[in-house]
């Protein structure tokens, strides 16, 4: 008990101080977990748009196939986005193994089920009279797109916070895309995972304290967003 | 619109510098991950990447994978301590340059009751068959690293086969592996190194050392550039040169000494690797 109570008291110690070496690793933990939930957002959207409005044959297996990819484990991702991206494998010209670009790729990969199968259900659960009266408004389709986007923003910003959380917690892909490299990969969670290793209990504490404020921080400003856009009841 | 531009702004304040590109002059070293975890690297890596103005990027994994990796054309230069199985890879044309680094050597270690009575054995065999006999458990890496690979090699020279609910497969690195047995009072086989950055936390006494089969000896050497055009076959071979050259070697030769009250590796670039053996057999 005693150690965790040291390991707090040190990442506020980290924290306070401005460690730079934490705050590098923290601010690229952001950076990549960010960048890869903002593209999952460009292609998962559209796709879970796409999956609630249309009716299309393999609809229900493609849908299956999205909701099953929330689960998709890392590791798996991270191994083959390894045997893709190396040098002898089909992607290896683009050399980007062991590079915080490779991270991108693989927390993408992770993400974008999440986002789009929480788009699919958060547009479908809106009144389907809404896209009649529409319509009969003589709203063109993009109009149309937006104000549905629009009413389902509550669930949208949920499926936001659920992809970048669960981009910025995983462990197994970083590890095995970025390879952990001091000053260029290492991400908070790869980064606890070295500590632990070393026995540095109280700094991987730290740092884990590190991850759940920074994760905090990118959550609390998204639900402000999010409940500023809520109706009162 | 104003939606997309402030997404549009907010991915690119999120984008990475232009000094995350991949740079074609990066040497990829694939190591152990005791090199890593005994600090070694953190202190001389640096100093070569100053030397040649390259970035290292170390992927520390167990010297199985390592290997598997560099005889893949994956890494471009390798820092190991496998010696058959670096042979076997070298003698396939795998692998060129293999030249001796530095050594440290392995200890038993295990819980201070010793249950097993590992204290009393004079060979490494008679360890070997006290802890065959299942009195207390063994915790091993099991992951095909220089260390496990090791420990399989002295099991099956005593004639005992590792089989039964005493023999843990912890299946992780060597500090995961050590705190596995603290907490099992299990006995396990480690490199000293290792051990003595991690001793304070574990309940482990050193119970047997200083045999000659447990010499540990690490090797770098760099793929085979005929075999893999894509290799930094030059910055491959400058760590090569880098980690025998006689700084370096003085280095390591005083390195972990103010931390631990003895260096953790003894240099070995001048020495022959017959020698070590002759004196191992």
């Amino acid at each position: 008990m005693e150690l965790i109570f040291r390991g707090i008291r040190h990442a506020f110690e980290l924290l306070l101080r401005g460690d730079p070496e934490v705050m590098a690793i923290m601010w690229l933990s952001l950076r990549v977990s960010g960048l890869a939930t903002a593209l999952s957002l460009v292609i998962g959207v559209p796709t879970g748009m796409g999956l609630a409005l249309r009716r299309f044959p393999g609809r229900t297996l493609l849908l299956a196939a999205i909701n099953s990819g929330m689960g998709l484990p890392p590791v798996v991702v991270g191994l083959v986005a390894s045997i893709l991206l190396w040098r002898t494998g089909p992607l290896g010209f683009l050399d980007l193994l062991y590079t915080p670009a490779a991270i991108v790729a693989a927390q993408f990969a992770l993400a974008v089920p999440v986002v789009a199968g929480l788009t699919a259900a958060a547009v479908q659960q809106l009144d389907p009279r809404l896209q009649v009266q529409l319509a009969g408004l003589g709203a063109s389709r993009l109009q149309t797109l937006a104000w549905l986007l629009h009413e389902a923003r509550l669930p949208l910003l949920a499926a936001v916070m659920a992809g970048f959380g669960a981009v910025i917690s995983e462990v197994g892909a970083s590890m095995m895309v970025g390879g952990n490299i001091l000053h260029y990969t290492r991400v908070l969670t790869t980064a606890t995972v070295l500590e632990t290793a070393k026995g540095n209990f109280d700094v991987a504490i730290a740092l884990s304290v590190v991850l759940l404020a920074a994760t905090f921080c990118v959550t609390m400003i998204v639900t402000a967003v999010q409940q500023r856009g809520a109706r009162p009841a | 619109m104003r939606r997309l531009a402030l997404l549009c702004a907010l991915a690119s304040t999120l984008a990475l510098p232009p000094g995350a590109a991949a740079q074609t002059r990066d040497v990829i070293l694939a190591t152990t991950t005791s090199t890593q975890d005994t600090g070694l690297l953190d202190s001389l890596v640096p100093r070569f990447e100053h030397s040649c103005r390259c970035r290292v990027k170390t992927i520390a994994v167990g010297t199985g994978q390592a290997l598997a990796l560099g005889a893949r054309g994956e890494a471009d230069v390798v820092l190991v301590h496998a010696p058959p199985l670096e042979r076997r890879y070298v003698a396939e044309g795998k692998f060129v340059g293999r030249r001796l680094v530095m050594t440290n050597d392995f200890v038993l270690v295990g819980p201070s009751a010793d249950p097993a009575g590992i204290r009393q054995a004079r060979q490494v065999s008679d360890v070997i068959r006290r802890l065959g006999q299942g009195r207390a458990p063994f915790a091993s890496r099991a992951d095909s690293s220089g260390t496990n690979l090791l420990e399989l090699k002295l099991w099956k020279e005593a004639g005992v086969e590792p089989k039964g609910p005493w023999y843990l497969q912890v299946g992780q690195g060597m500090g995961a592996t050590l705190r596995v047995a603290s907490q099992k009072g299990a006995y396990a086989l480690t490199d000293r190194g290792t051990y003595l950055a991690l001793k304070q936390g574990l309940d482990l006494d050193i119970l047997f050392e200083g045999a000659p089969e447990l010499l540990n000896i690490y090797h770098v050497m760099v793929p085979n550039p005929d075999s893999f055009p894509r290799v930094n076959a030059t910055g491959g071979a400058a760590f090569a040169a880098f980690m025998v050259a006689s700084e370096t070697q003085q280095f390591i030769g005083r390195f972990g000494a103010d931390r631990f009250g003895r260096p953790l590796f003894a240099p070995a670039a001048h020495r022959r690797e017959e020698d070590l053996l002759r004196r191992a057999a």
